[in-house]
């Protein structure tokens, strides 16, 4: 680990303030992906401004219906809140199907929408990674690559996946990230946060430099709908989704009022498949309906040496998730 | 020996050192903090082949708290030890750290920083410049084969003529099975704390083997052995890795003495994958052929390995193939080949765990292709006898651990159709598959006392690795001398103790046993002379009418007298007893037995496959202590679905770096992953191996366990899958492929 400058936050404003315009800065919340990093050399900030003394710990309902969840909220506390439980199920089990207790106790809603990809050419501090290293080049796109890098939305400069799982299920629930910055606070539609990795993966997200996340608001819940998350993974616990399914339908009868549908493990960012929802809506639930619609989602998938089942997978996650929510 | 003594043989006595480790008194290697202790961090290579061709140190050297940096132009002088087992000075890797500019595999030790704290030490590692001369590293096995060949490996048997039995057979298959580098992951980190005093090296060393490691040093620092002492009282588990000494237990011994002052290195996880040993990856090719009976004719079991450049390791795939199956044409051939990777090291059953995984595949292929059911082969093609070394087992009971087995699990109901047998939406597969370990005994010293306040205590430098040798060695005492267990003291783990044997192999306790149950005797023996002589309690008396009894010696007339007040009474502190046991003797054929039946489940629709049940009949000679057999076994049983479904340590083919070496990407099963284990201990006592009857059990459970799970599978879906290890993308349908760069 390098020596860094180590400063406390009590407040977003101070938070921001904090931040240097010409130096490498990072916040710090739960830790669980940056205090690895900066071990493993990967990451090498300048100065730490440690957000824990910020009170952003609140999860609150918005007199619209949106839930508002402060940035430091645990996900331990948000997988619990009964307000998630009751009306953001896929959430809740997204959350719960992510990493560990001690990891969910100390991983907070800011830092997992922030969480850094587990590509392990990225992690290695070694390799050519354009994330790391831009310009270097992507030592995933023929090397190992079976677990940890996607099939959709990957480019020729990057193939990694978003590992979170909680994100996949907001990307379905649909979100507003709020934030803080030098230039005061703004607002970022969930699905424009995270970038897919073009010719610049070293862009992850939306954020401007010092811009901090203080909520993620969530959209109402979809009325009389039903949700859960499907994650499939070689092992039964503590790994990173090979694919999984964020799934919230509306049933009418039979049909299929409305849809929302987001993938994880198989994508470059959270993935929402608004194709699968059209095809969906409107029509009678059945297996052939939920195979022909999880197909578009892949229509445009991209196999690599060792994770081309990823397509067949993540279609399996979508249509086992259907079939689940939807059966009498 | 009263009945009530008897009984602590066998009883499922619970961990004596379980307090220590529960309330975290027990100290591992990194525990020792001594004053003034440097930290030491490592740089490792970046590339798997080629040399340091140069390395700066001066931006290092001006980090805080940095004491000195070693590396190939700045090391002490070391020497070689001819790296013996029959010696007892062996290592695995017999380059020396930073013996030359030289690099074989990515992770190596190419420099040493010694810092003032670990944090420091570690950032200074960081800012260490190395520039390498790159050579094309070969990647895996097929690439060492080909840049390579092969080098002829040790363990090789024939007899009959293998070929023409094939030839003429009626039934034959010819099928090739793979399994990749597994790497043994212990939880406790690879670490040394090593100090100087007087010229006399102490080192805590987390290690599986304390004398044999105490006499490599001796070898490689050239100096006597009385004046090294390694200290390994608690391991947190070792799987093999810690067999031996590797190279950073070395070299944070050598700059110990050349700094002055004591060191400790921790060996970080991602270099465990690469520095400490692993099991190699395989390449099996499997020729069986049946006669129109049923019976094996011939089986041919020819295995490649990768090894390292620096040394030769020989995974003995068809160790177990020799002598499982009566067969009158066999062959079994080991051969190696170099890959640019660590020196490979036995892990848990080595050969034995990846042969097994391919002989007890293709027992099955066999049957089916022979038409029978494949509990049935089994039964039908068993060795009577050892053929190999034509000798009589001395105790062998597969038949009775197979039908035990396969009744408990309820083989009958089986439905021999593929994916004829479902549960909701899971496809059910029964397999199962035969387990076999050799039985070893190795020579031991041990020591054991009585002492005035009547408590026991004994010693023996071997060690416990988690597997309970503590408890056992306590309850020979105990079953000897009629001290109750919380009145007897062992220490372990202490190269300055009576010579014990490596834990390995499956033989600290037949080995540890007789030697720990002959001190107590002669301490025994002892305390009788105290008691019979002149000033005795029993004095005149012959110690031949003396019983043991309750704590103390019973004369014939009922007269009671502890060990405390016979010593006591002659005012002697102790009695002492020294006993030395042989090796085992080359009458019989020993070894182990069992079978594993394993029930998988495949769901299909969402691509999951699990292991819902096992059970598992083991034929190991007397069960010493219940539990801790029980739990030997569960242990080896998750290890091996491990090794059936998930492990592997992957290697970029281009440059030969592991790729998944950290512990969330290289997978082993989590408690969910872990199915109702129904373990069977046969417990028929093998008392021609010794006078416990007791053959040893740390890893025959691992062996066979991936076979009967790839069994399972084939049952469950049709698919024979002959590389580990099995992973969904294996299982699927109509995968589609990469598309062209």
């Amino acid at each position: 680990m390098r020596h860094f400058e180590y400063a406390r936050a009590d407040s977003a404003q101070q938070a921001v303030a904090a931040h240097g315009s010409d130096r490498e800065i990072s916040f710090l919340a739960g830790g669980t992906t940056l205090l690895d990093l900066v071990k493993l050399d990967v990451m090498q900030p300048d100065k730490i401004v440690d957000i824990n003394g910020v009170a952003l710990d609140e999860i609150e309902r918005l007199d619209d219906g949106r839930l508002r969840i402060g940035a430091m909220v645990t996900n331990t506390a948000l997988a619990r809140d009964k307000r998630v439980v009751d009306d953001y199920a896929v959430l809740s089990q997204a959350l719960l199907a992510g990493a560990s207790t001690q990891l969910r106790n100390k991983a907070t809603t800011g830092g997992n929408v922030m969480q850094r990809v587990r590509c392990p050419y990225f992690r290695d501090g070694v390799s050519d990674c354009n994330k790391r290293e831009p310009g270097s080049g992507c030592a995933a796109i023929g090397g190992v690559n079976r677990t940890v890098h996607a099939v959709l939305g990957t480019s020729d400069a990057c193939i990694a996946t978003h590992p979170s799982d909680m994100c996949v299920a907001m990307a379905a629930i649909g979100a507003t990230v709020e934030v803080q910055g030098p230039e005061g606070a703004r607002e970022i539609d969930f699905a424009d946060f995270h970038l897919l990795p073009g010719k610049t993966p070293a862009r992850e997200h939306a954020l401007e430099p010092g811009e901090l996340i203080t909520h993620v608001v969530l959209d109402a819940p979809l009325e009389g709908s039903r949700s859960a998350y499907l994650k499939l993974r070689d092992r039964q616990s503590y790994q990173f989704a090979l694919a999984s399914s964020a799934v919230i339908v509306r049933m009418d009868g039979d049909t299929i009022a409305d849809a929302r549908v987001a993938m994880g493990g198989v994508g470059t960012k959270p993935w929402r498949a608004p194709e699968v929802e059209a095809a969906l809506k409107g029509r009678a639930a059945s297996e052939q309906l939920f195979a022909d619609a999880a197909k578009l989602a892949f229509e445009n998938a991209i196999a690599y040496a060792h994770n081309g089942y990823k397509i067949p997978l993540g279609q399996q996650a979508i249509v086992r998730n259907l079939s689940d929510l939807t059966a009498a | 020996m009263s009945d009530k003594q008897q009984s602590i043989i066998g009883a499922g006595v619970p961990r004596i050192d379980g307090p220590d480790k529960l309330s975290g008194r027990a100290n591992y290697a990194a525990d020792n903090l001594p004053p003034n202790l440097a930290y030491g961090y490592g740089v490792f290579s970046t590339i798997a082949s080629g040399k340091v061709s140069q390395l700066s140190v001066d931006e290092a050297r001006k980090m805080p708290g940095v004491v000195d940096i070693f590396h190939h132009s700045h090391f002490p002088t070391l020497y070689h030890t001819p790296s013996s087992f029959a010696q007892g000075n062996k290592v695995e890797e017999t380059r020396l750290p930073f013996e030359d500019e030289r690099v074989y595999y990515e992770g190596q030790f190419v420099a040493l920083v010694i810092a003032d704290t670990f944090e420091n030490a570690r950032a200074a590692a960081r800012r260490v410049k190395v520039t390498y001369s790159t050579d094309q590293a070969v990647a895996n096995l097929d690439q060492g084969v080909e840049a390579n060949g092969t080098q002829a490996g040790s363990g090789n048997h024939d007899r009959g003529d293998a070929a023409s039995a094939f030839d003429s057979a009626a039934a034959t298959i010819d099928v090739t099975y793979r399994t990749p580098v597994e790497t043994h992951n212990p939880m406790e980190m690879h670490a040394s704390t090593a100090w100087w005093d007087d010229e006399h090296l102490t080192i805590f060393d987390a290690s599986q083997g304390v004398v044999v490691a105490r006499n490599a040093l001796s070898k490689i620092f050239a100096m006597p052995p009385e004046r090294i002492t390694v200290h390994a009282p608690y391991i947190g588990s070792g799987f093999g890795s810690k067999l031996w000494t590797w190279p950073h237990a070395i070299a944070t011994a050598a700059v110990s003495r050349e700094l002055g002052r004591p060191v400790q290195l921790v060996v970080p996880r991602q270099q465990m994958f690469t520095t400490t040993g692993h099991r190699p990856e395989t390449r099996q090719r499997l020729r069986l052929a049946t006669d129109g009976n049923g019976k094996l004719v011939s089986l041919r079991h020819e295995a490649i390995n990768t090894t390292s450049y620096t040394d030769q390791y020989v995974e003995t795939c068809g160790s177990v193939t020799k002598s499982l199956y009566r067969c009158p044409n066999l062959t079994v051939s080991h051969e190696t080949t170099q890959v640019n990777r660590g020196t490979p090291t036995s892990m848990r059953a080595p050969g034995a765990a990846p042969g097994l995984f391919a002989l007890e595949s293709a027992i099955d292929e066999m049957a089916d292709a022979a038409g029978v059911d494949p509990v049935q082969f089994r039964l039908d093609n068993y060795a009577e006898r050892d053929e190999s070394q034509d000798l009589d087992f001395s105790s062998n009971h597969i038949v009775e651990a197979t039908n035990r087995a396969a009744e408990k699990f309820g083989w009958a109901d089986r439905n021999p159709e593929i994916g004829s047998m479902r549960k909701g939406r899971e496809i059910v597969g029964y397999g199962m598959a035969a387990c076999n370990w050799e039985a070893l005994k190795r020579p031991c010293d041990a020591r054991v006392s009585i002492r005035a306040d009547g408590t026991a205590f004994a010693s023996c430098a071997t060690q416990d690795i988690g597997t309970g040798t503590y408890t056992i060695v306590a309850q020979a005492v105990s079953d000897v001398t009629g001290i109750p267990i919380d009145r007897i003291t062992v220490k372990l783990g202490d190269s300055s103790y009576p010579d014990g044997p490596v834990s390995g192999g499956s033989w600290a306790t037949a080995t540890t046993l007789p030697a720990i149950a002959g001190a107590a005797r002669k301490a025994l023996d002892e305390i009788k002379r105290y008691a019979t002589g002149s000033n005795g309690v029993f004095a005149g008396a012959s110690g031949d009418d003396l019983e043991v009894a309750d704590g103390g010696l019973r004369s014939a007339d009922g007269k009671l007298v502890s060990f405390a007040d016979i010593l006591e009474a002659g005012r002697y502190g102790s009695a002492d007893g020294e006993a030395h046991t042989e090796a085992a003797d080359s009458k019989y054929s020993y070894r182990s037995f069992g079978a594993h039946f394993v029930e998988v489940r495949w769901d299909p629709g969402i691509s999951h496959l699990r292991v819902a049940r096992v059970v598992s009949a083991i034929d190991v000679g007397r069960v010493i202590n219940e539990t801790t057999a029980r739990n030997q076994v569960e242990g080896a049983v998750v290890m091996g679905i491990g090794m059936g479904l998930f492990e592997a340590t992957e290697y970029d083919q281009r440059n030969a770096r592991p790729v998944n070496n950290d512990y969330a990407e290289y997978v082993v099963p989590v408690h969910a992953d872990q199915p109702e284990i129904d373990v069977i201990l046969l417990d028929h006592p093998d008392l021609a191996f010794n006078e416990y009857g007791a053959r040893g059990i740390g890893e025959i459970g691992v062996t066979g366990l991936a076979a009967a799970i790839a069994n399972a599978v084939h049952h469950a879906t049709g698919k024979r899958i002959r590389e580990l290890p099995i992973t969904l993308d294996k299982l699927m349908d109509d995968v589609p492929q990469a598309r062209s760069a």
